[in-house]
């Protein structure tokens, strides 16, 4: 095990060396750049055995390692915020066809107005496309959350492409130390991607083809299957992963200090970090406060949620995008989750560090005392502000 | 006794979907022969995606991956990739796009696979419109051709474009082979498909692929229009190799393009000024094709540069 300084960034290329990668294609964009730009040197001074496809987009570049992953090529790509909205009909295409991708997302705001600060929005709105969706709030936690969806996408029972979310600058571009495991052990853990080549030179077969509804509905329905395997199989690959590393990152929804908890903060991403710090100075001021950091969004851990619904009396989810006309998005996903649970807390919903706008303590302060206040609020956009500014012209 | 001049190979089988007299079935026919089974293809959304019959079945007798419309060119770099990677032998990999998915919505990834000089063959199948979905306008429908977006309707008078010059985008890229392709040319067509083959970097074939339902012309006349669409000098046979302009089938002169022409009914509305027109246009395109050959030619001297310069008038 070395010690090294490393940005979330820094991170996904030091995970995708690790993980032997075969093919890496990527198209430029901030604040992407540096992931990619870390992998052509490590495939250019040949610790990373892999071929580099440079492309002329992002469209092109998610073509080229779903037919790389389609022969048996591990493959990766990175991207963010307007590059994968243009990879969205291709996004389906990976799903559809089973191709176990791994593709580091960037989380940015989406234009217009142009803005590269973090926010949800871009990967939030891919949500339909059958990926898996993780997000880490560390650079230790992405290192190990690549090679852990390596893992996971390559299983037999799920064969599907995972992303890797990162927040915009506040873990792409923030560097800490981060244990890297070594190449040995990693390899004990991530084995070569052999006999899974879904196509093959020389063998019949069409990969794709066209059906019609007396097929289609099986092929979907093997799809929704192969996503709720993810739930059962993410807490085998996170205690292999243990086993070997000594770290977990705690499955699908990391629950912090909720056991006796009145009311908990539901968070993804980054921002977890703050509201942690923040759980912990309300229980040394007595307050019976938690934390639940949201780590896989895609497929949705329902029964987690559940669980957790089942001991406290409110929730609150804070969302880093906004589903217009709706509300936030994984608020809304929360609350149609607990529908069905036999004990429904109430469930706020909070907008914050919407566009890359810094969510201090202050705000996870406020949000709490929202959520322990008498009124339940439809959704709440924090630190909006005054319409002085005048963004209407 | 007759001679086989074709490989005796089928890798497309009977029991495909195509029309009765489809062009495209005949170059995919074609190119399998000259090609062979360790071919992996690449095939957007195109007339192919239906011959090649729905799952679980298939027509072709090689490893096919479908991919959308527009990204056939990235497909094949990532298939090779993918193929140098895993170190498998002997791989040809080939993408088979139709001409929208060529020239229209599939050229930025047909540019970035040639740019970056993947290792494959893309191959253009021209029936020169949007057939599959049932005749519509594509960059490479001729002039004056009827689609059903193109009308001829009250002062419209079919395309009122140029057809997009898809060998001359290619060449711009300096591929490493590029050449014509015509159904009705079986030989040419299968020499050239070998030529491609036996070459590394990216290849790309120009295939005519007339279209019956799309043409409005009978289905047994395929083979006949195709041919006068190279013997009237409007589809031309020719390779370019390294630079290096062939043309593989010169006539002695060439036919009045009237007679391909008249037998489609997408041109019936045609005046003889607008088959003049097109017929001036088609010489002086075979002229310039002639010149260029002339000009690449390797075995031309270089021109000398006068001694002393041009003597002064006395």
């Amino acid at each position: 095990m070395t010690r090294e300084v490393l940005s979330g960034n820094a991170a996904q290329a030091y995970a995708v060396r690790l993980a032997r990668a075969q093919v890496v294609s990527a198209y430029p964009i901030t604040p992407q750049t540096t992931i990619v730009e870390q992998l052509s040197r490590f495939v250019a001074d040949g610790t990373l055995d892999a071929r580099f496809v440079e492309v002329e987009s992002e469209h092109s570049a998610l073509q080229v390692v779903v037919s790389a992953s389609a022969l048996g090529a591990r493959s990766y790509t990175a991207t963010s915020s307007q590059g994968l909205l243009l990879m969205h009909e291709l996004l389906h295409w990976a799903a559809g066809l089973r191709a176990p991708i791994v593709m580091g997302v960037v989380n940015r705001a989406v234009a217009p107005p142009w803005n590269i600060g973090a926010d949800h929005t871009d990967t939030i709105s891919q949500r339909d496309t059958g990926w898996v969706q993780l997000y880490p709030e560390s650079s230790q936690e992405v290192l190990d959350t690549v090679l852990q969806a390596f893992r996971l996408a390559e299983l037999a029972e799920v064969r599907l492409p995972a992303m890797v979310n990162e927040d915009a600058f506040y873990l792409s571009h923030t560097v800490e130390p981060v244990d890297v495991p070594p190449a040995e052990l990693v390899d004990r853990f991530l084995p070569p991607r052999e006999g899974h080549a879904i196509l093959r030179p020389g063998v019949v077969a069409r990969l794709g083809s066209f059906t019609g509804p007396d097929h289609y509905v099986e092929f979907r329905h093997e799809l929704a299957r192969a996503t709720d395997e993810v739930l059962r199989r993410l807490p085998e690959v996170e205690e292999e992963f243990r086993r070997l590393t000594g770290r977990t990152h705690g499955g699908a929804l990391a629950t912090y200090r909720t056991d006796d908890a009145d009311a908990v903060l539901v968070t993804m991403g980054t921002m977890s970090t703050t509201a942690r710090t923040v759980v912990d100075e309300l229980r040394a001021a007595g307050r019976k406060v938690g934390l639940a950091k949201l780590r896989l969004f895609r497929p949705l851990p329902e029964e987690e949620l559940r669980r957790l619904a089942g001991s406290v009396d409110r929730l609150g989810v804070v969302d880093r995008a906004f589903t217009f006309g709706a509300s936030g998005p994984v608020a809304g996903e929360v609350r149609a989750a607990l529908y069905a649970a036999p004990q429904r807390p109430r469930v706020d919903s909070f907008l914050a560090g919407i566009g890359g706008r810094d969510v201090t303590p202050g705000h996870v302060h406020r949000m709490f005392e929202e959520l322990l206040g008498p009124d339940g609020a439809e959704t709440v956009w924090e630190d909006l502000a005054p319409t002085e500014v005048g963004v209407h012209g | 006794m007759a001679r086989l001049t074709l490989p005796a190979q089928e890798l497309m089988y009977r029991g495909h979907a195509a029309c009765p007299g489809c062009g495209p079935a005949l170059a995919m026919r074609l190119l399998l022969k000259g090609l062979g089974p360790r071919t992996v293809l690449s095939i957007p959304a195109c007339c192919w995606t239906v011959i090649a019959t729905p799952f679980p079945t298939t027509a072709l007798g090689v490893a096919v991956l479908d991919n959308p419309i527009e990204s056939t060119g990235a497909s094949i770099s990532g298939l090779r990739a993918a193929a140098d990677a895993l170190h498998l032998p002997d791989v040809t990999v080939v993408g088979f796009a139709g001409d929208g998915g060529t020239a229209d919505i599939g050229l930025q990834a047909l540019s970035g696979m040639l740019e970056r000089r993947t290792d494959a063959i893309f191959v253009m199948y021209d029936n020169e419109g949007y057939m599959n979905t049932g005749v519509q306008r594509s960059g490479a429908t001729p002039q004056g051709a009827w689609t059903t977006t193109t009308p001829v309707e009250g002062t419209r008078r079919g395309k009122r474009e140029p057809k997009k010059e898809i060998m001359a985008i290619v060449l711009a890229h300096r591929p490493a082979y590029a050449a014509t392709v015509n159904p009705a040319f079986p030989e040419d067509f299968v020499r050239k498909v070998e030529t491609a083959r036996d070459v590394r970097g990216p290849r790309f074939l120009h295939a005519l692929a007339p279209c019956p339902p799309g043409w409005r012309f009978s289905s047994e006349e395929t083979i006949d229009l195709g041919r006068l669409a190279t013997e009237t000098g409007l589809f031309p046979l020719y390779e370019v190799e390294e630079g290096v302009y062939r043309i593989t089938r010169r006539a002695g002169t060439l036919k009045p393009v009237a007679e391909y022409v008249h037998r489609q009914g997408r041109f019936r509305h045609w005046t003889e000024e607008e088959v003049e027109e097109l017929q001036a246009a088609t010489r002086a395109g075979w002229e310039r094709l002639l010149r260029r050959e002339q000009e690449t030619a390797p075995s031309l001297p270089p021109p000398t540069p006068p001694i002393g310069g041009t003597p002064a008038p006395a």
